[in-house]
Parts: C-alpha cells; structure tokens; sequence
C-alpha cells in the first residue's frame, strides 16, 4: 500500500516534471536561430512556399500560441509533423526507440552486473594485485569516451578476430520475427525464434558493452568504495565479535549495505545511457532513436527534437521511480525517514 | 589466587599508515580474573578500544600489525588461533559491547534480523531449521536486558529506537555470544547520564547474574569505581599501574594516575583539580623510556632511558614507575 502511495505520488510529479521539461525544450528549440522552414524545404525551394510552411507551422505567432497548439496536439498523441522525414514524428520514435530501448537495456544489464561484481571484488580483495587491476580498468573505463572503446572493439573483435558482427541488428537475409515489442531479442524470444534471438544478441554485443563501460567503471569504483568504507565500520566488528560466521557478514551484512550507493548512482548512468547511445548508434549503423534525435537537433527539426528530449525525460524519470523503490526497500532510512516527513 | 581467565603478556600493536608507523600499543600487560570485574581507563586515545579489538581479533589487518605479545584466553593463545577455534571463542566465551550503539547496529537490517541471526551461530546448530525457537529466544533476551515490547522491537530498524533501547540491544546481542567474558567499552557514553546510569547497572546485575567477568572501558572514573573490583590505569599504549578499585582511587602512586584523579570533579567539593599539563604523544616517535616522561613532573633521568617495568608497592598494587623501583 505503502509502495502504491509512493508511485501513485511520483507519477502526479512526473506529470509536472514532463510540463516543465516540454516548455523548457520547446522554448529552446524556438528561440535557436536558424530558420526550420528554410532549412525543412532546402535553400532553392521558393520564399512563398516558406512563408506557407512558416505559416502552417504557426511560427509567426507568439511564443505562447505556438506552445498552445503544440501541446493541444501533444496531448492527442500527435507531435507534429518531421521536417526531415516528413511523417508523424509519433510515427518516428515509434520505429526508432525500441531499437535504442533495446540496446540500452542490455547496456544497462551488462553495466549493473559488471559493475557491481567488478566493485565487490576489488572490495573484497582491497589493495591487492587484483584490486589494484580493477582500479585501472574503471579509471579507463571513466576517462575514455564510449565511441573510443565502440571504435577499438569492432576493430578488434569485428575485423581481426571477427567473432562478433559490427552492423546493423541482424545478419541480412535473417528474417525479422513478427513484431510485436520491436525489440528483436524480445520478439524473437516470444515467438520462440530462438536462431533470431542468438543472431541479434550477437549483433548487440559490441554497440552495447562499449556503451556501457563508462557506467560499468563508475558502478565498480562506488561499490568498491562502500565495501572498503563499510568493511571498517563498527557494525561488522561488532557481528564478528558475535561470532556470526565471515561468509554470512560478506554477503548479506557487507553487501547490502554497499550496494545503496550504487544503485543511486546506477538510476543516473542508465538513464544518460540513452543520451550518451548516440555515437554508438552512428558507428554500428544501429537504427535508434539517439540518432534520430541527434538529426533533427542538427537540422532544426523543431518537432522530432521536442519528442525525442521527451521521451528521454520520460525515461528517466521511469528509471529513476524504479531505482528509488529499490533503494527504498534496501534501505531502512530512506524509506522510514520519508514517511517521517509525511 | 586462581588461575587467570586472560592474560595479554607484553603485546605491541602497530599501524602501518602512510606517514610512517604507529606504535600504539607498547608492551601491554593484562590480567583479568574468572569472575572479576575490571576497569581499565585512561584519556581518549591510549589505546583502550585497541587492546580491547586485539583481543576479539577485531583490528583491521592491515594497518594493523601485532609484532610481539601473546593474548591467553584459558590458557590459549587467541592470536595464533585457527579460524575455527576463534569463531567458537566468538560466540560462546567473549563478546564485545561497542561504544556507540548507533554504528554497533546494521542500519539496512531488522534487530530481529540481527539477534536472531546472533543466536543461530552462537547457540544453534547455524542452520535456519528453528525458526520459531530461535524467536522465542531472541524475545527472552531482549526481556531480559528490560526492553519493553520485544515482539515490536524485534521488527524494527535500528533507526526506530532510541539510543538507550539501541544499546540494550547491543547488550543483548553481546549476552547471547558470552559465557566467560564481556567486554563493554565505555558503554552509554553518547548516551544521556541518566540512561547511562541504567545501562551501567543493568550490566553489573547481569554479569554477576551469570557469574560473568566484565571489563569495563571508560574514561570517566566515576562509571568505573562503583562497578568493578581492580582498576588498571593506561596511558599512551601501555599500562602504568593497577590495584584495587577502591585502593587506588585511596592512593594513586603513578604520577599520571594522581594526575587523573584530581582531573574528576566531586561531589564532596574542591572542584576540578590541575591536570596533567599536555597531551597523549604522538605515537609515530613517541617519547623514548617511560612514554609519560616529558608530561611527568617528578621524572628522574632514568624516566628518559628505560621504559619501567611494573613495580609491586601492595598486595594487589602494581606501578609502572622508577619512583617505587626500591619500594620494600
């Protein structure tokens, strides 16, 4: 009850939060110099053509009567038109976002795990050869960009041991499973393509372990250092003056603990996964909405650029209830400290 | 006399830190009793908590390092124990009442959780087959260490006590893991005098109760002279004298215990006495000799050489000091 409460209260923010954020975007977008009409009908299209795209679009009213339009049509679902694909821009992130929700899932699978078993060992086997390996690895892993690691991974694993594909989401000529979820993994799952599934896990090997290495490194150098931290506090010295055996200390008393900090910091790196998706995108030629986004950001997409930030807002604000409830039922504090202030 | 429970016999602890080595501990010797109960102060920083740590195994190592000294628990030496042997030690012989309750407790986990699973490993098979007995135990030892409504006290996070209630639980967890020794470092200090008072009685009652031997840290002497029988005075790492409770608050010998002593106001009047002029050295190059020398106003030139070794003045007196070297 107590959870249903917490999300219920967290939606109704979101809904302000979203406001908030489609104003800001919207404004930005307007206010950008650049003509997005010129630029939509190119450079030898007609002024009088122009001048009825700028009229369509509402551009020549004010700021407030533009945003009134757009947000009576965004609320019926309908965010316009796109300058540059000239389809419903509904229609685009449709096609686009599984792509990128899928590849930032699995990234964001493979950078929790890593991360977290990555920190627990250098913890645990603090200021040994093996620590001191993992320590290197995450301060690589947080000062070298993602298209770095994208780019030395498909020339290693794509074209000298070519174990792993470095384009597109399936081999050609695989046939793509019905589409249900648009997430191939999950669609070819469902329908029991099991081949499919395999051939598309391949294909999001490379683009999804290169994106998530930064997170990854950042996961391992929190975790470690809760370990490290809590290790020396006086609850453990006290259980292990109780006799509680060190195995059981290790693994419930240490770890859940350790792993709080973590998680707070893992709601922020997965949700700027999405955002950080886009040169991946672009070097394994992965058809997502990171690149779509990017696109109608450079070329004044006015329409495209305001629904994919939203959609990302959106995202992250889903991300980020989920890693609350989790850190909530982890931690006593948190959860009984904000009932407290109810 | 019969024949100790402990003995630490000239044990050195060293930290290994970045600015060079701390030598804290240096030659501490010890002695507690079956039964007895004994008190053990001296200012922040002498290496109270330390020795204490070193005898639960409990010193983080490293930094820590032991280069000399043997800790005999019945006769055993503790810090050449197999983990097996010091597990069992653990749970059924000696246990460790933390200063602070609040760190002294997981915060991410239930007391129940905590004191159930104390009593698993301590009196159980470790096997989670007796749930229910396993409770049943955990709500009669919470009774008796007095926390009112233990069934709700067993589901709640540490957050939701009070300190007084989270250090009666600390109590109780120690309770559960002890038949021989407790060690209770300067328990209730962050708590109110009042609730300290109680806490104070609440484990003199239970100690002898169980025919337990206590040793009690403190700083403060008032806490120590109405709870224990024999009274060791630590300063900077070593022990410099010990005698009966109520003989050495009558007559102090070790200029640093008289020092102590008229340091603690009274209630009979006279109000706070000197001090000792000073601070506890530093322990990377502490003072050569006696480490008290430099704050020491009757220090003789040998103070500077030779560090004293204990000196008998009484039955049960001891001093670590070359002012008593021809004593008898």
């Amino acid at each position: 009850m107590r959870t249903i409460i917490f999300i219920a209260k967290r939606l109704v923010y979101s809904v302000f939060v979203l406001i908030g954020l489609s104003i800001l975007i919207f404004t930005i977008a307007r206010v950008m110099p650049g003509h997005p009409a010129r630029m939509a009908l190119g450079s030898r299209a007609p002024d009088w053509a122009v001048e009825r795209l700028r009229e369509e679009m509402h551009l020549n009213e004010s700021l407030y009567v533009q945003y009134y339009y757009w947000a009576k049509d965004a609320l019926h679902g309908d965010f316009g038109v796109s300058l540059v694909t000239r389809r419903g821009v509904a229609n685009d992130i449709r096609e686009f976002f599984p792509a990128s929700l899928e590849l930032t899932l699995y990234a964001g699978i493979f950078m929790g795990i890593m991360g977290i078993i990555l920190g627990t060992i250098s913890g645990w086997y603090n200021n040994t050869w093996i620590d001191n390996l993992v320590r290197i690895i995450s301060y690589i892993g947080i000062v070298t960009p993602s298209f770095v690691f994208a780019i030395f991974f498909v020339l290693i694993f794509g074209y000298v041991l070519e174990i792993f594909p470095t384009m597109g989401r399936l081999t050609p000529g695989v046939v793509h499973p019905p589409l249900i979820t648009k997430m191939i993994t999950f669609d070819a799952l469902i329908t029991g393509h099991f081949a499919v599934f395999f051939d598309a896990l391949k294909h999001l090997f490379l683009p999804a372990v290169s994106l998530a290495m930064g997170g990854m490194a950042q996961e391992a150098r929190i975790t470690r250092s809760a370990l490290t931290d809590n290790v020396n506090k006086d609850y453990i010295a006290s259980e292990r003056s109780c006799g509680i055996p060190e195995r059981t200390i290790m693994f419930k008393y240490l770890l859940k603990p350790s792993f709080i900090p973590t998680i707070s910091i893992y709601g922020l790196d997965f949700a700027s996964l999405l955002g950080n998706a886009f040169l991946i995108e672009l070097i394994f030629n992965w058809p997502g909405l990171s690149r779509y986004g990017m696109n109608a950001m450079l070329r004044k997409d006015l329409n495209a650029m305001t629904a994919v930030i939203l959609v990302f807002g959106l995202v992250f604000i889903i991300v980020n209830i989920i890693v609350d409830l989790i850190v909530g039922y982890l931690d006593p504090r948190i959860r009984l400290g904000a009932e407290r202030t109810q | 006399m019969a024949k100790p429970l402990l003995e630490i016999k000239d044990m050195y602890v060293w930290f290994k830190v970045f600015g060079g080595i701390l030598k804290v501990l240096d030659g501490v010797n010890f002695i507690v009793y079956p039964g007895e109960k004994v008190g053990l102060v001296g200012e922040m920083g002498c290496g109270k908590t330390t020795t204490m740590k070193a005898i639960m195994r409990i010193l983080p190592m490293p930094p820590a390092v032991i280069p000399r000294g043997e800790i005999l628990f019945k006769g055993q030496d503790i810090l050449k124990m197999k983990q097996v042997k010091l597990q069992h030690l653990r749970k059924k012989e000696i246990s460790m009442i933390f200063q602070d309750p609040t760190a002294a407790l997981n915060p991410v986990f239930t007391i129940g959780t905590q004191l159930q699973d104390t009593i698993r490993f301590a009196e159980k098979s470790g096997k989670n087959t007796e749930k229910e007995g396993i409770r049943t135990r955990a709500i009669q030892v919470l009774k008796e260490v007095s926390l009112p409504d233990p069934e709700r006290v067993l589901q709640n996070y540490p957050l939701q006590l009070s300190g007084g209630m989270r250090q009666r639980v600390c109590i109780s967890m120690a309770l559960v893991s002890t038949n021989e020794l407790l060690i209770a470092d300067e328990p209730g200090t962050s708590l109110d005098v009042t609730i300290k008072d109680q806490i104070l009685r609440l484990l003199k009652e239970l100690a002898e109760k169980r025919n337990t031997s206590i040793i009690l840290i403190s700083h403060a002497l008032g806490a120590v002279r109405g709870m224990t029988d024999r009274l060791y005075v630590m300063y900077a790492g070593s022990m410099v004298e010990v005698a009966k409770t109520k003989e050495l608050f009558a007559h102090p010998l070790h200029p640093y215990s008289q020092g102590l002593l008229a340091a603690t106001p009274r209630l009979t009047g006279g109000g706070i006495g000197e001090g000792i002029d000073g601070r506890i050295p530093e322990y990377i190059n502490p003072p050569t000799g006696c480490r008290f020398h430099p704050r020491c106003k009757q220090a003789m030139p040998i103070c500077k050489d030779k560090k004293p070794p204990f000196f008998k003045v009484g039955k049960d007196h001891e001093v670590a000091c070359f002012l008593f070297q021809n004593h008898r």
